[in-house]
């Protein structure tokens, strides 16, 4: 059937000024690193340098804990509640006036659609802010009365959301009295460096929040500092690992979010056409980089031909391209590194047996790309079952009795989340009960709310961020 | 009539306690256990690491029968162990005071304390899911709620110097919520621990919940911090190794209870010793039409 092409719909990028390089933050000022290294951010659609920004050394990450910890002390920790309550309504609201000149920032760095970075990642930043604000003179209400701050948080962020994950990381830690280091991510510093400035803005008294740009050496100096009172980080298990080694020990407090391989459970009585949907949401929303993608399809024998026909159809709809036009679905991957981590696990699912598809899908000639792939024929011992791609790369696996699919389900060393899909309530939740992992989606997958509990079982990590738990990883509960 | 000889007392033989059974140790090892001023008490089964090991598998293969039962089933059967201990204070008093150099009143006051930390544990069973679980209000057309879960297979190193009640402050808040316990008794004082078992395993309390160990912390702390199927570790009884076992447990993310100032005889211990062994899941559904 003939459809009608659409026509580029780019959002203007005019609204953004990028500075060429880019300081640190610390004590309420840009500040030259003491490191003379510099690290280029580039625009992952088109490999085009955005800005330079800092590696910060040892030195500055000194720096920025003595400021942490001088406002930790004088300032923010002897504050009530109510007044540190009114600094975070303002960043909201700072926020939601910035909000499409961020969105369009984030694009630019991390590569993801505008569609999205406009329609969901900056609303929830926004609203994580205006959440825990309000937390911020109430807890002796949430059961934690006569808690008090831990004191100077070390945080380490992911490129995937980079501001969504900074303000799942800054906004419970102020709401209960505690300041910040924070390094976002080497591939994604801009949108932290805006906040820096919407801090000033606020006039947030200095050394609340410090963010120190930089690669892993940072990260390693941040998470391992000695006046570091508590260690947040989300990222690769791997890395968590590595952080819970250096934490042990010290008597620092630390929460993790990391990976998963969650899988999304299709019975045969579901509403067909709203599984494609969520199956597509599921592991291409963001290009497949999100933890808690559903990357494991595990639907029932019997509608598994159908299904699959469906998703490709769908799939066969999706728009791949400028992550600024506002018709993309499928943006840039964010970077060469991650590009290459995807080609070697979907070059293992074909060699050991899978069988892969994607559509006839043009790729940009320059920037980084992959298209959206399924694989059928997959089995639980593959690499493509058990390993994290972080891609759009579904494998698809299936199974007959509700137990199968569990097991199947439960099958795996991680444990964030996972998707049901049935008209039948009690099967329902039936599944979501048997089920290991901190978040089930049940009829959809891939939403999120700052009032939600979010985070893992088993090797995905622990503590929760969002809602009325989060509030505990920041206490000394 | 030749003149009665006095009679000779029957000794007990104390043995750990796995899958609901009291097996010796594999390694065929014991040790002396003495009282504080020396005096020879009995002997204790010495464990291994492959006692370990056989124990971990054991409370995995519990975990899912014990964690599926009903709060209220849950709560019914530790208060079952309180009943089941009340039935044997002056056993267990007579072992505190040889264990701990107490006097008899002491002794009988640590057995009560220990009873009703039971009692108090019972209770918390079917409260968890409302006391840290409930309704989220997300800003969506989303029904989504919170709820508590046990994480699974938790690691316990008993305290060393409390041979009862630090012993039963720890094992009850860890199997309270659903989780399963391998727990490693105190090494100079594992006596009441071992008594402690023959009263779980007339408790209605399933095989495998509960399993306990005696011998070296040092020989059974490691492989039970460093193995793949244990979830979680409570380190009350660690002493130095407390550092070294954190850094083992990473490996696969355990979550990590640190050894921490802790009065066994608080009466209310609240969630300090329940929350580390949870995890909170939360399930949303889409409301329409």
């Amino acid at each position: 059937m003939e459809i009608f092409e659409y026509a580029p719909a780019p959002e203007s990028r005019s609204i953004v000024s990028i500075r060429p390089s880019y300081d640190l933050f610390i004590d309420g000022e840009f500040v030259e690193a003491k490191s003379d290294e510099r690290i280029v951010t580039v625009n992952p659609a088109d490999e085009e340098p955005l800005a330079e920004v800092a590696a910060a050394g040892d030195a500055d990450v000194e720096r920025a804990f003595a400021a942490a910890r001088r406002a930790f002390e004088r300032v923010w920790s002897p504050l009530p509640g109510a007044e540190r309550g009114k600094y975070l309504f303002r960043i909201a609201r700072v926020i939601q006036e910035r909000a499409r000149e961020l969105a369009v920032l984030e694009s630019l760095d991390n590569g993801k659609p505008i569609k999205e970075t406009r329609d969901i990642d900056l609303p929830l930043v926004a609203a994580h802010f205006f959440y825990y604000a309000g937390w911020a003179d109430k807890l002796s209400h949430a059961g934690l009365a006569g808690t008090r701050p831990l004191g100077v948080a070390a945080q380490v962020i992911p490129w995937n959301f980079p501001l969504l994950m900074l303000a799942w990381k800054v906004a419970p830690a102020l709401a209960t009295g505690n300041t910040v280091v924070l390094k976002p991510a080497e591939t994604t510093p801009l949108t932290a460096l805006a906040f820096a400035e919407i801090c000033q803005e606020a006039d947030l008294p200095p050394g609340v929040v410090n963010i120190v740009t930089g690669a892993g050496d940072t990260g390693r100096a941040v998470v391992s500092h000695p006046d570091a009172d508590k260690v947040a980080f989300t990222g690769s298990t791997e890395v968590g690992r590595q952080i819970a080694r250096t934490v042990a020990g010290t008597g620092k407090r630390l929460t993790l979010e990391l990976g998963g391989k969650g899988a999304n459970i299709v019975y045969d009585d579901a509403a067909i056409d709203q599984a494609v949907e969520g199956i597509v949401s599921g592991i291409f929303f963001n290009q497949g980089h999100v933890c808690c993608a559903g990357s494991r399809l595990l639907v029932q024998e019997s509608i598994a031909q159908e299904l699959l026909a469906r998703l490709r159809a769908r799939i066969e709809r999706l728009r791949l391209g400028d992550p600024l036009d506002k018709n993309t679905d499928l943006g840039a991957i964010n970077s060469a590194a991650q590009l290459a981590r995807i080609r070697e696990l979907a070059a293992a699912g074909e060699a050991e047996g899978a069988t892969g598809w994607s559509p006839a899908c043009p790729l940009p000639e320059r920037g980084y790309w992959f298209p959206p792939t399924v694989f059928t024929g997959v089995t639980q011992a593959h690499r493509i079952a058990r390993e994290e791609i972080f891609g759009p790369v579904l494998s698809v696996l299936t199974f007959r009795t509700p137990e199968e699919a569990v097991a199947k389900a439960n099958n795996t060393p991680y444990g964030l989340s996972a998707g049901v899909w049935t008209e039948k309530g009690s099967l329902m939740l039936w599944t979501a009960s048997r089920l290991r992992a901190g978040v089930v989606w049940s009829n959809t997958f891939n939403v999120f709310d700052p009032a939600s509990p979010f985070g893992g079982y088993k090797e995905s990590g622990y503590g929760r961020e969002g809602g009325l738990h989060g509030l505990e990883a920041y206490l000394d509960v | 009539m030749a003149e009665a000889s006095p009679r000779i007392g029957v000794r007990r033989t104390y043995k750990l306690y796995v899958g609901g059974a009291f097996p010796r140790s594999e390694s065929g090892r014991s040790y002396p256990v003495t009282s504080p001023a020396g005096v020879h008490l009995a002997n204790a089964a010495l464990a291994s690491r492959k006692d370990v090991r056989d124990a971990v598998v054991t409370a995995r293969r519990a975990f899912p029968g014990w964690s599926g039962r009903t709060a209220y089933n849950r709560g019914q059967i530790l208060y079952r162990i309180a009943e089941m201990m009340e039935g044997r204070r002056d056993q267990f008093a007579a072992e505190v005071a040889a264990a701990e150099g107490a006097g008899r009143g002491k002794a009988q006051a640590l057995v009560s304390a220990a009873v009703d930390r039971w009692v108090y544990y019972a209770g918390w069973a079917d409260k968890l899911g409302q006391v840290l679980g409930g309704a989220n209000p997300v800003s969506g057309p989303y029904f989504n709620l919170s709820e508590p879960e046990p994480t699974g297979v938790v690691g316990v190193l008993a305290p060393t110097g409390s041979s009862l009640l630090g012993l039963v402050s720890v094992l009850a808040p860890v199997i309270t919520s659903g989780n399963t316990a391998v727990l490693v008794a105190s090494e100079r004082a594992p006596l009441p621990a071992v008594t402690l078992a023959e009263a779980l395993a007339t408790s209605d309390l399933p095989a495998g919940v509960a399993n306990i160990l005696t011998g070296r912390v040092a020989e059974l702390a490691p492989p039970l911090a460093g193995h793949a199927d244990v979830n979680a570790l409570d380190l009350a009884g660690a002493g130095a190794l407390a550092a070294e076992l954190e850094e083992l447990a990473a490996t696969t993310l355990k979550r990590v209870l640190r050894p921490g100032r802790d009065d066994w005889n608080a009466a209310d211990p609240g969630l300090a010793r329940i929350r580390p062994f949870l995890e909170i899941k939360t399930v949303w559904h889409p409301m329409g039409r």
